[in-house]
């Protein structure tokens, strides 16, 4: 494995059983992801991209083939590995921001913190970098009832990104935003991708979302049926 | 961690306040019911002990054997040299003679002519010593209605009940009709000193209390008595203190051959006081269970709503990488925190309402008129010390069980469903 790459993907099944059959939802995927990557799993419903963010995640294990992220091969960890995984090197974005509603948002982004067992004062330099990120450095002692949409995710951004993972996954993080949020929380992962060489891996088939893609990988009936660099002005 | 925990309890009213208002309530139950039954068991026992059986009693092996009967003609006999030894052996024991007598009260005329007469069931204490402690054993100095306590050995005390229907008062005079301990009839003249109300419906219908000294000239049982009772020097009912006095006496005192031989009994022994302190040693087990039981599983039910709320929270945590078992047992954390809040509370309302009915009591002496039992006409609960802790076992441990229950869905929660539950 090359030293930047993250995840290796070889000839991965994913099936589902239904009734006596099963039902694949990915067929024989090869890929892999490097340090830095900002790309997108596209494609209709039902292509098998959350599938695959579920494998990546340590959410879910292959049936047949080989995952292997941050050199764990995903298929092999058991639940408590999977667990210590996803704690330490995966940050997660989901579509409904799933801030706990009952803590401030300093004590949402603190929440991942606490299990590292990161000392108090590493755990509010931590928040305060991760919350300056995101602008909402004012909004602290709020609580996600008082904040709008577009402030709720950027949160959840927060949430993800305060232990500097190595790999962001995000399922359709703009669908429930409007256009102007959705564009400024795009801006703001692109500069974090930037700033911290952060991986983030999209599962979405909002154009919003592909627009800022570097790398789209189309999916269609759980094959990769297209994987395409997008080259940036400056690159070309 | 706890502290988020705690806050987040703060915080959510709904995951709070209701397991909080639960257990206090359970738990403010169990002290009360715990103080009221420990309060009514113990001063039956106490009565009983105090009025008939002590905490350990001395007859005879015939009297023992025909006690109901109040059968003074097979009294012990030399009780002075008895109890001289039994203090010596036993010196922090409280030592006192009693005498049971029945008969025949008469309520004369002017003329000497019966004007009304009445059965009588009657105690002979001793009164008149300096050091007598047994008018407050008896609990008797505040129950005194008319007239004064007796200052000789020809006087004593009609319950004021009875008093009213042989239309007696301080001052009158009455003959008791009974027999000597050998048989003979015996017709002795007292002078009622006063009346008192017993709180004890049996004593209040035909009580009187006479002197020892009195009692054994008109009974000719000079240097006998019925019964010999001893009570501990903690003045509270010891089982295990007891038995050890009671076959220490009986080995050294007691000959089963011989049925005028001293035997001892202790109190449990007594009839019916036995099933009294097994039902005491029982009472706290059952109140626990059923307590612990219906709250377990009303807190069941309140953690599987609960569960339903924090799905989403729970949901958040796994994909954040907390292991299933953390976040379980931090559940149990914050269950433990609720059970600590809601017991506090509980002991405190139940402690506060123990202490209202420890001071004021509960008159029950219509309900039982007719009852032939030594029981108190006010039953009164009693803090004691383990009313400050009892609440908390099944305080603590309903919620947690409750909890440990209700909580077992997350281990049944698949990470691979996450995004689809989180997302939807």
């Amino acid at each position: 494995m090359e030293q930047n790459q993250l995840i290796t993907i070889n000839n991965l099944v994913k099936n589902f059983p239904i009734g006596k059959g099963k039902f694949t939802a990915l067929n024989g995927i090869n890929l892999t992801f490097k340090t830095g990557e900002f790309a997108g799993l596209v494609g209709p419903s039902g292509s098998g991209k959350t599938t695959l963010l579920n494998i990546i995640g340590s959410l879910d294990i292959p049936s047949e083939g080989y995952a292997n992220v941050l050199g764990m091969n995903i298929g092999k960890l058991n639940i408590k590995n999977a667990a210590i995984l996803r704690r330490l090197h995966l940050g997660f974005i989901f579509q409904t921001y799933n801030l706990l509603p009952v803590y401030s948002v300093y004590e949402n982004v603190e929440f991942p913190l606490l299990l590292i067992n990161m000392s108090a004062s590493q755990r509010k330099k931590a928040v305060m970098d991760a919350l300056d990120w995101v602008g909402l450095t004012d909004k602290i002692k709020s609580r996600p009832a008082q904040l709008s949409g577009g402030e709720c995710q950027r949160v959840a951004v927060a949430r993800a990104m305060v232990k500097k993972p190595k790999i962001v996954l995000a399922d359709e993080p703009t669908a429930n935003l409007d256009a102007a949020n959705s564009h400024n929380i795009l801006k703001m992962m692109m500069k974090l991708n930037e700033e911290l060489k952060t991986t983030f891996i999209f599962a979405t088939h909002d154009e919003k979302v592909i627009q800022y893609l570097k790398r789209k990988i189309k999916l269609e009936d759980g094959k990769i049926v297209k994987d395409e660099i997008i080259k940036t002005n400056k690159e070309l | 961690m706890i502290r988020f925990l705690f806050k987040g309890l703060l915080r959510d009213k709904t995951r709070s306040l209701m397991p909080i208002l639960i257990v206090a309530a359970g738990v403010a139950l169990t002290v009360l019911m715990y103080c009221y039954m420990t309060g009514v068991l113990g001063e039956m026992i106490e009565t009983t002990a105090n009025y008939s059986a002590g905490h350990v009693k001395i007859m005879t092996h015939a009297y023992k054997k025909n006690k109901a009967q109040v059968p003074n003609d097979l009294a012990l006999l030399n009780v002075n040299e008895l109890i001289s030894k039994v203090q010596k052996d036993y010196p922090t024991l409280k030592i006192v003679k009693r005498i049971n007598f029945g008969g025949l009260l008469d309520s004369p005329d002017e003329t000497g002519e019966t004007k009304k007469q009445g059965i009588v069931a009657g105690i002979s204490i001793d009164l008149l010593s300096k050091n007598s402690k047994e008018l407050d054993r008896l609990n008797i100095r505040d129950a005194l209605r008319k007239g004064r306590f007796p200052e000789k050995s020809n006087e004593v005390l009609l319950s004021d009940q009875f008093a009213d229907k042989l239309e007696l008062g301080p001052g009158s005079k009455v003959t008791l009709i009974t027999s000597t301990m050998y048989g003979a009839m015996s017709i002795q003249n007292f002078v009622v000193a006063g009346t008192i109300d017993f709180g004890m419906e049996m004593m209040d219908r035909s009580g009187m209390i006479a002197d020892i000294t009195g009692i054994q000239d008109a009974l000719d049982m000079k240097n006998a008595c019925s019964e010999i009772l001893c009570f501990l020097e903690s003045h509270t009912y010891d089982d295990l203190e007891a038995i050890d006095i009671e076959q220490s006496f009986n080995a050294k005192y007691s000959d089963i051959n011989d049925e005028f031989s001293p035997v001892m009994s202790r109190l449990k022994n007594e009839s019916m006081m036995s099933g009294y302190f097994d039902y005491i040693d029982n009472f706290v087990g059952i109140l626990i269970f059923i307590f612990l039981f219906a709250m377990s599983i009303v807190l069941w039910n309140t953690g599987l709503i609960g569960g339903l709320r924090r799905y989403g929270e729970v949901g958040v945590r796994l994909a954040i990488g907390e292991e299933k078992g953390h976040i379980y047992r931090s559940m149990i954390m914050e269950s433990i925190l609720i059970g600590i809040v809601g017991s506090v509370i509980g002991t405190i309302i139940g402690l506060g309402f123990s202490y209202w009915i420890q001071e004021v009591g509960i008159n029950i002496g219509g309900m039982i008129k007719d009852s032939k039992m030594m029981v108190p006409t006010v039953f009164r609960a009693k803090i004691t010390d383990t009313a400050y802790y009892i609440g908390f076992v099944p305080g603590l441990f309903s919620v947690v069980l409750g909890t440990m229950l209700s909580g077992i869905g997350i281990y049944k929660r698949k990470t691979a469903q996450l995004f689809k539950e989180l997302d939807t």
